[in-house]
């Protein structure tokens, strides 16, 4: 691999930029492999390259039916954030933190990870009282958020409506300092490229199209658009196709692909700090590098492959928008775009292994897949490699709704549409 | 998307609530089957495709509705009253 740096940098420039190598192979697939992942987005590039580097597997294939990073990795809104309070997601979430703190470094690509930090905002006194306790959980469990009042908030979001008169008057947020935005593109070329350098096969425009299985059920491989290919060891990261590759080995799943939708505003002079989360109602906004308003809100509802919304829900989100800050109602729209999430029954993933032996499943993210991407890699290449799920995603396992141990960080019951 | 209403006619997706997959039956209570209960209350079929689904007229009629609807397209193919569904 050629390494990336300021040096690199400049004697590219004085060289007229020739001398750049390919940042990953273009190999056609081998007929076995010791592994096989199926998706090219984030969690799957995160899982080849953690098996290469944690696990010393390298003999490796990523199989992806589009481009690297085509699906949510490249479609969602970018925030990562750890203020959990359930047990479980906690040390989860937070681990995936600690890895995104060292991932520029680690895969010698810049993410340009930006812990520009998130308010959450209250609307009422109750709701600051929930978020004192949420608070009280957190740092008990070592995770650093702060409770921010009215007078500071309005400092250091100036041109949020904090006054009482607004739709919704604000109260007060929760802060946690080392949120913020990563740039999703590089998290999948940074972990496809230092995959690759390990000996990981990165395959695109392969389609799998069957799980074939031995007489006693066990997984030998799969099906593809490019031909079979052989492997014991199968893991699924397809994020809101997760329902339709498990068909192909006779699972049904508790989840439901649902549409949503990012939207980004014409750039603007730096207008937001931070991110912001309105507290009335499921809406988020930060601002961009290139300047635009990247913001996004709840999914549609009701079950989708399209890739795309209505506009009822653009409406909905765009008001939550300008109830936080009416000065942008003349800011336009540049592009919005929809990705399929995998919605579970209870909010929370689907992680380790399966009723069919050899057969892994890494889905059912929900909002929460981009925060979770280094640690989902670094968890699953375990539950690959060993066979047994990682310690820290064994509250994710597939059989929890059957033993009655469902993980609701906001309790709302088996309906995927409300998590 | 607009939904064709029986009573009301075409109105758009905003008049609507979902409601999900109209598929799962409820299993007999007397049915002590925790896989039944388990299937009935988890499982879903999530098709790329047709899909039979509940949707309340909430801004409208207040009926409730079944919408068979293509899920790659949002292409609806028809919509008929729950309550005529034989359970
Ligand atoms: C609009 C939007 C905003 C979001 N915002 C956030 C956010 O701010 N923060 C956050 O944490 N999360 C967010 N999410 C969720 C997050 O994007 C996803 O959970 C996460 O990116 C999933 O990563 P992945 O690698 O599992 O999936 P993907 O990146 O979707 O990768 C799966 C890949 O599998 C491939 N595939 C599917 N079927 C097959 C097949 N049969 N054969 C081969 N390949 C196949 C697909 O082409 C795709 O590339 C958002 C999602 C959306 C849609
Ligand atoms: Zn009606």
């Amino acid at each position: 691999m050629q390494r990336y740096s300021a040096f690199q940098l400049f004697k590219q420039a004085l060289t007229g930029n020739t001398g750049w190598q390919r940042a990953w192979r273009d190999p056609a697939p081998k007929p076995r492999y010791d592994a096989i992942i199926i998706g090219g987005g984030g969690h799957g590039l995160a899982t080849a390259y953690y098996m290469a580097k944690n696990h010393g597997m390298a003999n490796v294939a990523v199989l992806e039916k589009g481009w690297l990073g085509g699906g949510n990795t490249g479609r969602n809104t970018t925030l990562i954030r750890s203020n959990y309070i359930t047990p479980g997601n906690t040390e989860f979430f937070d681990h995936s933190m600690t890895l995104w703190q060292g991932l520029s470094r680690d895969l010698n690509y810049n993410c340009m990870i930006s812990h520009r930090g998130q308010f959450v905002l209250a609307h009422s006194p109750e709701q600051m009282d929930i978020y004192r306790h949420r608070a009280n959980v957190m740092k008990g469990q070592g995770i650093d958020v702060e409770l921010v009042g009215l007078a500071d908030l309005s400092r250091r979001i100036p041109e949020l409506d904090t006054s009482p008169s607004a739709r919704f008057p604000v109260y007060g947020a929760i802060f946690q300092p080392l949120a913020g935005s990563v740039r999703h593109d590089a998290v999948a070329w940074g972990y496809a490229r230092a995959a690759d350098a390990r000996g990981v096969d990165i395959i695109q425009q392969c389609e799998v199209t069957g799980i074939t299985r031995a007489v006693d059920g066990r997984v030998t491989g799969v099906e593809t658009t490019r031909g079979p290919i052989k492997s014991d060891r199968v893991g699924i990261a397809v994020a809101g196709n997760t329902s339709e590759v498990c068909r192909l080995a006779g699972l049904r799943l508790p989840l439901e692909s649902h549409c949503l939708t990012a939207y980004v505003s014409e750039p603007l002079k730096p207008v937001l700090d931070h991110v912001v989360t309105f507290g009335a109602g499921l809406m988020y906004v930060s601002q961009s590098n290139k300047g635009g308003l990247v913001f996004g809100g709840a999914i549609e509802g009701y079950n989708s492959y399209a890739q795309r919304g209505n506009l009822p829900r653009v409406q909905n989100v765009v008001t939550d928008l300008l109830a936080m800050f009416p000065n942008l109602p003349r800011v336009k729209l540049l592009r919005s775009w929809g990705g399929i999430q995998d919605m579970t029954m209870d909010g929370s993933p689907l992680m380790g292994t399966t009723p069919i032996p050899g057969l892994f499943l890494n889905g059912g993210w929900c909002y929460q897949g981009f925060k979770a991407t280094p640690a989902a890699g670094w968890c699953f290449a375990h539950t690959l490699a060993t066979g047994t799920p990682h310690p820290l995603i064994e509250c994710f396992g597939l059989n929890r709704f059957e033993t009655g141990h469902i993980l609701e960080e906001y309790p709302q019951g088996p309906e995927p549409m409300l998590h | 998307m607009r939904i064709r209403c029986p009573f009301c006619g075409e109105r758009g997706l905003e008049e609507f609530s979902p409601k999900g997959d109209a598929a799962p039956t409820r299993p007999a209570l007397s049915n002590k089957d925790p896989e039944a209960w388990h299937s009935f209350v988890h499982l879903r079929e999530n098709p790329k495709g047709q899909h039979r689904e509940y949707f309340q007229h909430s801004g409208g009629c207040r009926a409730w509705l079944i919408v068979t609807r293509d899920t790659r397209t949002h292409n609806i193919l028809d919509v008929t009253l729950a309550r005529q569904e034989k359970r």
